[in-house]
């Protein structure tokens, strides 16, 4: 089997149909406050579970502990308020140090 | 943003997928996740119909973000037809964590304009240089995307609400990979907002 045109313009246009949605939903509905706070809580929490499943799983299972480990860093140092482009570093780093000395 | 796209072009190269059809993918589709998706689907003998399904799956989570980002991309057709498109995880984030909406709108500009320059241009170079890429894992990158998305999160965590909620949704999410196929278990941590309580008192609801 190889990735035809065909299935990467479905892919494609069904993305870009999504997003569109979204938006022009946004735009048709007069949203109330009280579901606008929904809307703000669902997208931080749907970001939140992608930064919680991106860190730790890989495939079906557990990612190994060199990355969640890097990533914990990372936060102590988004948490320190330090700059993103220092936490970006310093989970990446601590990641590479890690794999690096044997950790998965 | 290049040393992930390299990696892309490059799995796509070792993949057997043509190279105007990479690019065309990383342009024209522009969501990492559903690309590395597809390919890996296509690589490991998928057909492509489950490669687009599963890379659809995995893009559902931009319906709520466009909902939540509505506001920010712009009145004019030509900014919402092209905004939609610059909708990924890090811009949404991004633009989410200035609190005034006139540079949240700017950031959500630049930074959707830059990523999709650095996509791009790392799935050139990773498609052209083929397998001679190294495992982008021995750099840590893998750790960098969460860490980065956590970082720009971390402001609007420190409401109590928002929290509790995200921390149901992460919960949620995490489970549920052991049963759910890619893109569903994140879209589970909308159940999350059933934590969200009342708004705190004395807050602005923007």
């Amino acid at each position: 089997m190889n990735l035809t045109g065909w299935a990467v313009a479905s892919l494609a246009v069904g993305t870009y149909l999504v997003r569109l949605s979204g938006l022009l939903l946004r735009r048709r509905l007069r949203i109330p406050d009280g579901v606008r706070r929904y809307l703000d809580l669902g997208a931080t929490a749907l970001l939140i579970a992608l930064v919680a499943t991106a860190a730790l799983v890989q495939g079906e299972g557990f990612a190994g502990w060199a990355r969640p480990i890097g990533v914990a860093l990372g936060a102590v140092a988004a948490w320190r308020r330090l700059p993103l482009l220092v936490v970006v570093l310093v989970a990446a780093a601590g990641t590479a140090g890690l794999r690096l000395a044997g950790v998965p | 943003m290049i040393v992930v796209g390299g990696s892309f072009g490059a799995l796509a190269a070792s993949a057997h997928v043509p190279l105007l059809l990479t690019v065309a993918m990383s342009v024209f589709v522009f969501a990492g996740g559903s690309q590395f998706l597809a390919v890996a689907v296509i690589a490991s003998g998928g057909a492509p119909l489950a490669a687009v399904l599963g890379g659809l799956l995995l893009n559902l989570r931009h319906l709520p973000f466009g909902l939540a980002v509505g506001d920010l991309v712009g009145r004019s057709w030509p900014a919402r037809l092209l905004g939609t498109h610059l909708m990924v995880d890090e811009v949404v984030a991004f633009a989410r964590s200035r609190p005034d909406p006139a540079r949240a709108r700017r950031g959500y500009w630049l930074v959707g304009a830059l990523m999709f320059l650095g996509w791009n241009l790392g799935t050139v170079l990773g498609a052209l240089s083929g397998a001679a890429v190294p495992d982008p894992a021995r750099f840590g990158v893998d750790a960098a995307f969460p860490a980065a998305l956590l970082a720009l999160l971390l402001p609007a965590l420190r409401r109590a609400d928002a929290a509790r909620v995200a921390l149901l949704g992460a919960a949620l999410a995490l489970v549920a990979t052991r049963w759910l196929p890619a893109g569903l278990p994140v879209l589970l941590a909308l159940v999350g907002l059933v934590a969200a309580g009342r708004a705190p008192k004395g807050e602005l609801v923007r």
